[in-house]
């Protein structure tokens, strides 16, 4: 079920104000998901060289506490989710003025200590009662997937928390309270030699999409859709390619 | 107090009013916005009533704790003469001003499964705090206690020390004057840091996700449900979960004022 999620919605078109590109400048507050924190950094990094007039704020959490803030009308111009599911709860309020497009993707990943002290090989050692798991909960697109990933590989994992974004997983495993944690692969990259990672087989593991879009009363239009250009374009799908992330599943 | 007849500036007025609507209008909010009908369903769901046990059994498992470990230290530090009590004071009354959070870290790297007196106790008895009710009760001591250590010791500075010397003079053991003299006198506050010890644990948010993370059942207390349930849009969950712990709150709070004005 992985690749196939054609969205209906990725449809390349011209952005909505197709006149003369406006020069951005002013600040930009983009809300994105806690996965995305070291390659938005960076990208936000290579945004403002290039449109040097520009200042960009990020909020990162839990796609769902970021869908929630900008249902209660929190001034975002961006919104990046971890997952499809979220970015429609903005979208089905008539809250994101542009089409979401789906820019990257991402998969799951066994997160463990370093050198693998616990000597987990597979999803089916995480259900060992004596192992402490941690994972999302199941409203965050991270949670999602857990349950998604242990559904697939059949085994049934008691995680003794359920955090509410994917850093507090990362935490939990980085000090070693947690035996392990179902983080995503790039997580696992971002994080080194602090932890160690458990690839998942393909036929176990889930693909989760990140869709983008302008948020309705942006306050800054003009360099929101800009960043959404930026992301989409050469220099932000470098990024994340360079930090693991997948291409948009098309 | 004083005679009734009080004259206020209309400024004074003008402004404390403002300042009581400020607090007023978020409980309307919370009272307007509940989800009125189907509210039963909702504050008597499998979450709510967990949470709810939860809250209850850790709040009053830390107020225990707090008078127990918390008493002796108001008394030390109101009674004691020792060289650096000021920074003893401090150290143990920082989590009032620290935020949640921070103490939740601070914690884990104590007495989480890698602390430096976490790992020696996982060694010596099998007990690991974080994640469990145990971890919760812990986070919310550290938050809550120095409410109880600062309000009593406030207390013990501030009584009449002659009336526990004349009862001594006068031939009464140590353990009378403290039963019939001390703690008669010192009573209000007492009564008043265990209430606000015992708020403040029932409020506890930052220090228990971060100790003694979120699981439905073992550690999600109601603040952590509330907050979980908030940020996955399942706004109305949160509203009447909320309403629930305003209402306790709020029930403690007058009665406390009520006691503590009676004096």
């Amino acid at each position: 079920m992985a690749l196939g999620a054609c969205s209906s919605s990725t449809t390349t078109v011209a952005p909505a104000g197709a006149a003369a590109p406006a020069t951005p400048t002013g600040s930009l507050v983009v809300f994105a998901a806690t996965s995305l924190t070291d390659a938005f950094n960076k990208i936000g990094e290579e945004f403002k060289a290039a449109h040097p007039g520009v200042t960009v704020k990020f909020n990162y959490n839990g796609s769902s506490s970021l869908a929630t803030q900008i249902t209660q009308g929190a001034p975002a111009d961006v919104f990046a989710s971890a997952s499809p599911t979220n970015m429609k709860t903005v979208t089905d309020q008539n809250l994101a003025s542009t089409t979401p497009k789906i820019f990257t993707a991402n998969q799951g990943e066994i997160m463990v200590e370093a050198g693998n002290p616990s000597h987990i090989k597979s999803l089916s050692d995480l259900a060992n009662p004596a192992l402490k798991v941690v994972t999302c909960a199941p409203q965050v697109p991270c949670g999602a997937l857990a349950t998604q990933i242990f559904k697939n590989a059949g085994v049934t994992v008691k995680p003794v928390s359920q955090e509410q974004n994917v850093g507090g997983v990362v935490t939990k495993v980085t000090l070693g309270e947690a035996d392990a944690g179902i983080v995503y692969v790039t997580d696992v990259k971002a994080n080194g030699t602090k932890t160690a990672g458990v690839t998942i087989p393909a036929n176990e593991n889930n693909t989760t999409n990140y869709p983008i879009a302008e948020v309705k009363g942006a306050p800054n239009p003009t360099a929101a859709s800009a960043f959404i250009s930026f992301v989409l374009g050469s220099s932000g799908q470098q990024v994340l390619k360079s930090l693991g992330f997948l291409p948009p599943a098309s | 107090m004083l005679s009734g007849k009080l004259r206020f500036n209309p400024l004074t007025t003008v402004l404390a009013g403002l300042a009581a609507l400020f607090f007023i209008f978020p409980l309307i909010g919370l009272i307007t916005g509940a989800p009125w009908g189907h509210i039963t369903s909702v504050i008597t769901s499998r979450t709510a009533v967990q949470a709810l046990e939860l809250s209850i059994i850790a709040s009053l498992s830390s107020t225990a704790i707090a008078l127990l470990f918390g008493f002796p230290l108001a008394w030390l530090l109101a009674r004691g003469q020792f060289p650096g009590k000021g920074v003893l004071r401090g150290l143990t009354t920082l989590p009032m001003v620290l935020p949640p959070v921070v103490g939740g870290i601070a914690l884990l790297l104590a007495y989480g499964r890698r602390g430096f007196i976490g790992r020696p106790l996982e060694s010596a008895t099998g007990l690991t705090l974080p994640f469990s009710l145990a971890g919760v009760v812990v986070a919310e001591s550290f938050v809550a206690m120095p409410f109880f250590v600062i309000t009593v010791e406030s207390g013990l500075r501030s009584m009449n020390r002659r009336l526990e010397d004349a009862a001594r003079s006068l031939g009464a053991s140590r353990r009378t004057v403290f039963l019939r003299v001390t703690l008669p006198l010192i009573w209000p506050s007492l009564a008043a840091g265990t209430v606000l010890t015992w708020a403040r644990a029932l409020g506890e948010f930052g220090a228990t996700i971060t100790f003694a993370g979120n699981l439905p059942g073992v550690t999600q207390t109601m603040p952590l449900a509330i907050y979980i349930s908030q940020s996955s849009n399942m706004t109305d969950e949160a509203i009447a979960l909320s309403l629930i712990l305003v209402l306790v709150s709020l029930v403690v709070m007058v009665f406390r004022r009520d006691r503590s004005g009676a004096q």
